[in-house]
């Protein structure tokens, strides 16, 4: 075990697969020798070598396009996006190439060894560009996976099992915590399983949801509802595509309440999946709606950022309307 | 017949395979460091006036990202990004323009931007995001915008804004007007998919546009050589069908000649122009960077050694239209106006609640006036969790009471 914080156990994830494994590659833009905008590929090229850690030029469809191609070849592409923001170029070939590649070519070619690594997410004065949660556009992709870590120990271990898993998964890295969040994270080789979320803690009255980085809030959340004797339980959902339905049915028909908490925009934030698919599923057990807490339905501002954050607060606010409902 | 491909003009019986290019594109230079013409040169026909407003706005931004850096530095604004080195480009590009020329730039033009007349507050209220920033604080520190001096707002992600100056240029062949648009960005965004998209565009739509590419060395920590192959930039003109020009971006007259007759030729005849300009970025690429991961002081020196704004001051002063005291003097007065703008602008309150939902669209859709009338409820009930706007909301509630 050491003291990490998450961009230590992001990089401690990388130098464990490409230890182990000499196909690991890791690339984008300044990646190499200076290690990333971050720092999160620190030493990598040091210790690899500049086949095997370097830069791109700056270009996010080439980078993504490049990836691809290496995947088919048999390689283990973990490309960076510098910012989740500046994933759109690569769009056309995440969302036609990466994700049906197995699928239109009868699994005759796949890119399942692929990773996408990119820092995503506000409150860090980032305004539009430096600040945005994209992960519903992913996740209305089929083919593709998607995967947030909240902490640097979840991070190390769910960054080891993207890499290993058999299909491209996109791993949204939670740029506000990465000097941040600090704590134990084991030093050996170890993965954390994708597809389920974890409980983080029971309650009896309204089950809180988040993933990556509002995690802290609707833990924050928790502690100032259980002050007004309310019990919340607290779900991290770590992957996002495929979600772990089990896990939220369970707590929902427990508590009969749900509040989803993104920072993503509400209009087709991926909370509107999880309340169509819950609904479907624990209809009898409602006692009242399932209430979003998310971005407003705005661009990520810079000075009113404060007023946009979906925070502990107005998860309060939220958890209080659906216990009095 | 529309097939116009001519393919028997020059038939060849080897396999003759065209080898890359590297370094055939030559660099205009007109001025030495010293201030003094090279022989055979020739000084463009600059105005004296002009030729003191071009250094005036060196001087105002030598001053301005000075201060900036430290006031990032002191914690009072979040981000800065200077263009120390790079003044001259950006600059004595705009400076041959017509002021009804449209610039799309990316974000190290800060130059230019002076240079069309935006003011020290109309910067400092984009730095600080307060309620009088034309952006409506919405956007990071840098990222300006004015309609009134044709400066389309900066956007972060790179390349984007170049087809954008295609179409704009389209747009001004379509209505006839005598204009033409230039394009600022770096050798680093060049890169991107959009710079080969707008180029080929352009090109082959025949647009008034000048594409200006900064070529500093380095996009953040990546040298020229890791982003390219090739002929540089420039290299990449000629195959989209655009009048390329590589020049030395530190020298100050010769940007200004360069891009004069690539206006002249993007507005009398349409013919879209590509102008790299090789200059180097001394400072870090923002305030979040340090460069000494990834280059070595002597490097910097050796370019401190080209300054562009020296250079030009050497031959202000060999012409006898300036002097060292008149240059010390107005120094002095622009680092007082910016501290002051400086002062001014932090005082001001952040915009208000409502220009966090104004212009998402022209009018408010039924769903942003609920958010909105949520988020109010939400700030006054927390008022201690919201200061920038729970007392101005507080007021104008009680006001209406
Ligand atoms: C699409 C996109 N990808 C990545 C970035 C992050 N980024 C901001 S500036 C920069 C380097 C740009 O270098 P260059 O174009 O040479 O301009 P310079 O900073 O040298 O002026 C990068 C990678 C971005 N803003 N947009
Ligand atoms: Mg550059």
């Amino acid at each position: 075990m050491s003291q990490m914080n998450l961009l230590q156990a992001i990089n401690s994830a990388l130098d464990t697969a490409m230890k182990q494994d000499e196909r690991v590659l890791c690339f984008g833009e300044d990646v190499g020798a200076f290690g990333g905008v971050f720092r999160a590929t620190s030493h990598l090229q040091e210790k690899y070598g500049k086949h095997r850690c370097f830069n791109t030029p700056l270009t996010e469809q080439g980078i993504i396009g490049f990836a691809n191609g290496l995947a088919t070849q048999g390689q283990v592409p973990v490309a960076e996006i510098q910012f989740a923001d500046y994933i759109f170029p690569a769009f056309d070939q995440i969302v036609n190439e990466t994700a049906k590649y197995r699928y239109r070519s009868g699994n005759e070619f796949n890119v399942g060894s692929l990773t996408i690594r990119t820092p995503y997410g506000g409150g860090i004065h980032g305004g539009l560009y430096h600040s945005q949660s994209p992960e519903a556009y992913f996740t209305h992709t089929p083919g593709l996976k998607v995967v947030v870590p909240r902490n640097p120990e979840q991070a190390k271990g769910l960054l080891l099992a993207s890499i290993r898993d058999d299909n491209p998964v996109l791993f949204f890295e939670p740029k506000k915590l990465y000097r941040a969040a600090v704590g134990e994270v084991p030093d050996e080789d170890y993965t954390l399983p994708l597809g389920q979320a974890e409980v983080l803690r029971e309650g009896t009255d309204v089950t809180l949801v988040a993933w990556g980085a509002q995690v802290q809030a609707i833990e924050k959340a928790a502690e100032l509802a259980a002050e007004a004797g309310i019990s919340c339980e607290v779900i991290d959902l770590r992957t996002l595509l495929p979600w772990d339905h089990d896990t939220l049915a369970t707590s929902l028909k427990k508590t009969g309440r749900l509040i989803i908490n993104h920072e993503a925009p509400r209009t087709s934030g991926f909370g509107a999946e999880l309340a169509a698919s819950l609904q479907e599923s624990c209809f009898l057990y409602l006692e009242s709606p399932i209430l979003r807490v998310t971005g407003w339905d705005t661009p990520f501002p810079l000075a009113l950022e404060k007023e946009y954050f979906p925070n502990e607060l107005r998860t309060l606010d939220a958890i209080k309307a659906s216990v009095g409902y | 017949m529309s097939d116009l491909r001519n393919l028997d003009v020059e038939l060849v019986h080897q396999p003759a395979f065209l080898d890359p290019v590297t370094s055939v594109i030559p660099t205009f230079r007109l001025l030495q460091q010293d201030g003094t013409l090279y022989p055979g040169a020739q000084a463009p026909d600059m105005s004296q006036e002009l030729a003191l407003k071009i250094h005036d706005t060196f001087l105002f931004i030598r001053a301005l990202d000075e201060r900036m850096l430290a006031s990032q530095r002191q914690g009072r604004i979040s981000f800065y990004m200077t263009q120390t080195g790079e003044e001259a480009s950006d600059t004595c590009s705009a400076a041959a323009l017509d002021a009804g020329d449209v610039i799309f730039a990316q974000y190290r033009e800060q130059g230019a931007l002076a240079f069309r007349g935006f003011s020290v507050d109309q910067f400092m209220n984009q730095i600080f995001s307060n309620h009088k920033d034309l952006g409506k604080g919405r956007q990071m520190p840098i990222h300006y915008g004015s309609r009134e001096l044709n400066y389309v707002t900066i956007s972060s992600p790179l390349g984007t804004q170049i087809p954008q100056a295609t179409g704009y240029a389209f747009g001004f062949r379509q209505s006839q007007q005598k204009q033409c648009v230039i394009c600022y960005f770096g050798e680093g965004a060049a890169s991107e998919g959009d710079f080969h998209a707008g180029l080929n565009m352009a090109g082959v739509l025949k647009v008034p546009v000048i594409f200006f590419c900064r070529n500093n060395g380095y996009a953040i920590s990546t040298p020229v050589h890791e982003q390219l192959a090739g002929d540089g930039v420039a290299g990449r003109g000629p195959g989209y069908g655009l009048k390329t020009l590589r020049v030395d971006g530190n020298d100050a007259l010769a940007v200004y000649e360069a891009t004069r007759l690539a206006r002249q030729m993007a507005v009398e005849e349409h013919q879209p122009v590509l102008i790299e300009s090789m200059t180097y970025r001394l400072g870090a690429h923002s305030s979040s960077d340090d460069p000494s991961g990834y280059r070595s002081r002597k490097e910097e020196d050796q370019w401190r050694d080209k300054d562009p704004v020296a250079r030009f001051r050497n031959w202000l002063i060999k012409q006898g239209w300036w002097t060292d005291a008149q240059d010390q003097a107005r120094q002095a007065e622009h680092r007082k106006a910016v501290a002051d703008a400086m002062k001014r602008a932090e005082k001001l309150d952040s915009p208000p609640l409502e220009d966090l939902f104004s212009d998402v669209y022209d009018l408010l859709p039924w769903h942003l006036q609920q958010q909105q009338q949520q988020a109010r409820e939400h700030i006054l009930r927390h008022p201690q969790a919201y200061p920038a706007t729970a007392p101005r909301l507080k007021a104008a509630g009680e006001g209406k009471a």
